[in-house]
């Protein structure tokens, strides 16, 4: 059953089985939902069923009095209670204005899912029983549910003191983009709508909360991304101090950027337990997640490239209208600016850049990062114009993209928004990709069909992507209100196990077993020997989540910094067992040895032995082996990487059918090649959706018409081809593993390289933009030149 | 009202009384606290809630407790109740079949659906036979993997 170790195959780099795993297929493992406390109470929510509307009144009478119900709160209950909702990256110089985000409306409710009420019952069903017989009488206004219409004067106004809606007025520029358009060859101009995803993580939302007013203090178990940051928000809304505040985040059910806010219900099942004194649990239905869980994308991008006659990319410009929802999340604004906008020019040598965002409030959920946050939305515009350019060039589109491609670097270059990436070879990645998929033969193939009147289409797209986040100097300086680093604690018990705990909180990525490869990597243990505690505030350091593919680059730096303590301390302590000037000890697969004389060698677990029972330290080493390392790394990391993607499209019908799909991923040396593996299948998959299926629809009066997993098309087993998934290594310079991170490459690549992939085989039709998804309606209408398409 | 209920669940008798409006599923978590079993959706399109009614996979949140009673249900709590993983069990974990671990007990079940009736099949066979299950982080394509490694005694 023991994943098989041993010191002569290097662990670091071995695809071996996770360690997570036994528990998750026996169902012995623990989400938030299944857990119940003596005496629990359940919390139903009663939201919003309009896009816009005002509160006349609320009337509860009869759900109070129904069986079961404990207690029914609103609004009004939280005053003086519960602080605003805050947003947590306020980004600078963008005049960031906040609408008050209440946990549960009182006035105006400003999307479908607004919290209104609650209801804690006995049982669950007698609480969703309950909430079917509050009142509340509403006067709908009108809503606006698209960024651009919502800026513009006349539209709906969500919050007062925010005129036309603008959230934020963020601008990026490096370069004279001015000079580079008057002196253009070749402009090439599109209108991009990133539309509007819903990350359905297959575990939805929910919390339990146990508050204790005798102690004044918090257990919460969530479904998070980020524990430490759910302690420090929910101290700042309740005024709960964080000693006294323990949250847990225990088995999570995936997340993709939605389990990183803190949501309306977050604060409410807080509310209800601290004002009841029992636990409280509440646990989103499916429908409720789509309506209250945050959201991705929704951008509308009018983006134009300059170029000369021969494909040579002298500027960028464009402007973005960025929807926000209803309210600011946690993280939001930073996501179209910080990690959109400064990545701009792509792995291109890209001259001159501007781009204006404008973050709008429309009457909808509130967007959040989800999967690639920024950054698919700015690799798509640049991946699509240089499409574009090719086609107006009449140059092949892997020719011009070669003519502007950044050379190799492995320490430092810097990009026109102020950026230096780590490292890259750009193409080298393109390289792999185009003799592996065989891209010469595939456009004769391409030709072949096309004679036989079928139309199969090729895209390449390529990608950097900036991860790692990232120093805390930097996170401060754009406006992030925490820190960016993490810290890990590894501890080393008398028979030579060890714990290591971290800030961080993987929830399906598999850095227990990882992290516990890193260790046994650098101290020659086991990897069975090592377990990996993550996710309760109370036992773990402080850690400011896993998102953003920065854990294995920052946390797992920490966790190899602190490994490194203990190797220091172990030469020490093994110099003064041995009687050896501590020059004199060297360190090889778990051994500490004189040199020349490896016979005379204490192992790592001997070392673990003598240090916890201190019967001979050397004058001031403390006792026991255990280490703390605090990592803040100096930059971030730039994966990078190119991908293939070949699909047929049957004009008749206008479906499209993926036939092949290459990625060749560079995110440094791989801890776990196997899991790294599998978070580009994940991620590539995601990222194809976008392209063809998936779409969070509201009509014009904020009606959420994909309210379920009827309406909205997550990508099923059977729609998908093989991914045949090659890697390039790149180390990171500054990493001390050199790894760089792999969580959203996948998805960042693979939107526009099918969107490219579907637009190459139409290319006979002169279609040259089709709104996504590609459904085949909308294929079909772009085919027969119709509207709508 | 209640409605008296006898279960067989991983080979024991259960004994209940519940509302008729009770789901399988909210017994089986709820009542019983076998909360392996998921629940990810409530329009029954996600499959994380699949466990064996008289050994045919279903979507326990189609069925009403009521209907169980007399029947012999099998719960993921149920595959492995020594410790030792079943062959689809160790497949899965071979050949990194799951990520965050949600939608893996149902997907064990209508795996296990698949093989009763087809014994090799080909990876095509097996993303149709999947198609009622939702995954959101593997892409599928190491779900398929394990249940070929399954299907072929790997």
């Amino acid at each position: 059953m023991a994943a098989p170790t041993t010191a002569a195959a290097r662990v670091f780099g071995s695809g071996i089985r996770r360690r997570e795993d036994p528990r998750l297929l026996t169902g012995t493992s623990r989400y938030t939902a299944d857990i119940t406390l003596p005496g629990q109470l359940y919390a139903a929510i009663l939201r919003s069923p309009h896009g816009h509307a005002r509160i006349r009144k609320i009337n509860a009478a009869a759900a109070k009095s129904a069986p079961g119900v404990v207690e029914v709160f609103t609004g009004a209950d939280t005053d003086g209670v519960l602080q605003m909702i805050p947003c947590a990256w306020l980004v600078p110089n963008s005049d960031l204005k906040v609408g008050p985000f209440r946990a549960m409306a009182t006035d105006v409710v400003r999307y479908v899912g607004d919290a209104v009420a609650v209801v804690v019952a006995d049982t669950v069903e007698q609480a969703y029983d309950a909430v079917d017989l509050i009142q509340v009488d509403y006067a709908p206004l009108p809503a606006v549910v698209d960024p651009e219409r919502a800026s513009k004067p006349g539209a709906p106004q969500l919050h007062t003191d925010v005129p036309n809606n603008v959230a934020f007025h963020w601008t990026v520029a490096g370069g004279d983009v001015d000079a580079a358009f008057k002196n253009a060859e070749v402009i090439v101009r599109d209108r991009i709508v990133q539309q509007r995803l819903i990350p359905t993580a297959m575990e939805t939302r929910g919390a339990l909360a146990q508050y204790t007013p005798a102690t004044g203090e918090l257990t919460l178990w969530n479904t998070t991304q980020n524990p430490h940051i759910v302690r420090f928000i929910m101290s700042g809304v309740t005024g709960i101090p964080e000693d006294r505040l323990r949250v847990i985040a225990p088995e999570v059910g995936g997340g993709f950027g939605s389990k990183i806010p803190q949501i309306q219900g977050d604060f409410i099942t807080v509310f209800c337990s601290m004002k009841l004194g029992r636990p409280v649990k509440w646990i989103e239905s499916r429908t409720e997640n789509y309506q209250s869980t945050t959201h991705g994308r929704d951008h509308v991008q009018d983006v134009e490239l300059a170029a000369t006659k021969d494909g040579r990319i002298l500027g960028l410009r464009c402007t973005v209208w960025a929807g926000m929802g209803a309210y600011l999340s946690t993280a939001a604004p930073g996501i179209p600016t910080i990690l959109h906008g400064l990545m701009l020019s792509g792995p291109y040598n890209i001259a001159a850049v501007k781009e204006d965002v404008y973050g709008v409030y429309t009457n909808t959920t509130p967007v959040e990062a989800y999967r690639g946050a920024g950054r698919p939305e700015a690799t798509f515009m640049l991946e699509r114009l240089v499409n574009k350019l090719s086609d107006e060039i009449g140059v092949d589109p892997v020719e011009v993209r070669r003519r502007n491609l950044i050379p190799p670097f492995d320490n430092g270059h810097d990009v026109v928004t102020g950026l230096k990436y780590d490292s890259g070879n750009y193409q080298g990645a393109l390289d792999k990709l185009l003799a592996h998929a065989g891209y010469d033969a595939l456009r004769k193939e391409q030709a072949a069909a096309r004679e036989q009147g079928r139309y199969i289409g090729i895209g390449v797209s390529l990608y950097v992507e900036i991860c790692g986040l990232g120093p805390s100097q930097v996170a401060g300086a754009v406006g992030f209100q925490g820190g960016l680093w993490e810290s890990a604690i590894i501890r080393f018990h008398p028979s030579g196990k060890a714990h290591v705990f971290i800030g961080s909180s993987p929830h399906g990525q598999g850095e227990e077993t990882t992290f516990a490869q890193i260790v046994a990597d650098e101290l020659g243990v086991s990897v069975n020997d090592v377990k990996v505690v993550h996710g309760d505030t109370d036992s773990t350091p402080m850690g400011w989540g896993t998102y953003g593919s920065r854990t294995t680059a920052v946390s797992g730096a920490a966790l190899a910094m602190a490994t490194r303590k203990i190797k220091e301390k172990a030469r020490l302590l093994t110099s003064h067992l041995l009687e050896a000037a501590v020059e004199d000890i060297d360190y090889a697969n778990g051994k500490f040895f004189v040199k020349g004389f490896p016979d005379r060698h204490k192992t790592i677990q001997d070392i673990a032995l003598m240090a916890n029972v201190a019967w001979n330290m050397p004058d001031g080493m403390e006792a026991g082996l255990e280490a703390t390392s605090f990592y803040d790394p100096p930059n971030f990391v730039f994966p990078f990487g190119a991908h293939l993607a070949v699909v047929e499209v049957d004009p008749s019908t206008g479906h499209v059918t993926l036939t092949r799909y290459v990625a060749v991923d560079d995110c440094g040396p791989q801890i776990n090649p196997m899991i790294v593996e599998g978070q580009v299948h994940g991620g590539v998959v995601q990222g194809i959706g976008q392209a063809l299926w998936e779409h969070g629809i509201y009509d014009d009066s904020g009606q959420l018409l994909t309210g379920s997993l009827n309406d909205y098309a997550i990508p099923r087993a059977d729609v998908l081809p093989e991914i045949e998934v090659l890697h390039t290594v790149t180390p990171s310079p500054h990493h001390p593993l050199g790894v760089k991170g792999v969580g959203e490459a996948g998805t960042i690549a693979s939107t526009c390289t099918v969107y490219n992939a579907v637009l190459d085989a139409l290319e006979p039709f002169k279609v040259t933009s089709i709104r996504m998804p590609l459904t085949p309606e909308r294929v079909w209408r772009a085919i027969a030149g119709r509207e709508g398409a | 009202m209640t409605l008296s209920i006898t279960v067989h669940v991983n080979g024991r008798a259960s004994h209940a009384d519940v509302e008729p409006r009770l789901l399988l599923v909210h017994w089986l978590r709820d009542h019983l606290g076998l909360t392996g079993t998921k629940i990810g959706c409530d329009t029954s399109q996600c499959g994380s809630c699949t466990v064996t009614l008289d050994g045919v996979a279903v979507k326990s949140c189609t069925c009403l407790a009521v209907q169980a009673d007399g029947c012999r249900v099998t719960t993921i709590e149920g595959l492995a109740p020594d410790g030792r993983l079943n062959t689809l069990q160790e497949a899965f974990w071979n050949k990194h079949g799951l990520q965050c671990g949600f939608c893996t007990p149902g997907m064990i079940f209508a795996a296990q659906a698949l093989l009763n009736t087809n014994s090799s099949p080909t990876p095509e066979q097996i993303r149709h036979a999947l198609e009622g299950n939702l995954c959101r982080c593997t892409g599928y394509q190491n779900i398929v993997r394990s249940v070929e490694a399954a299907a072929g005694g790997r």
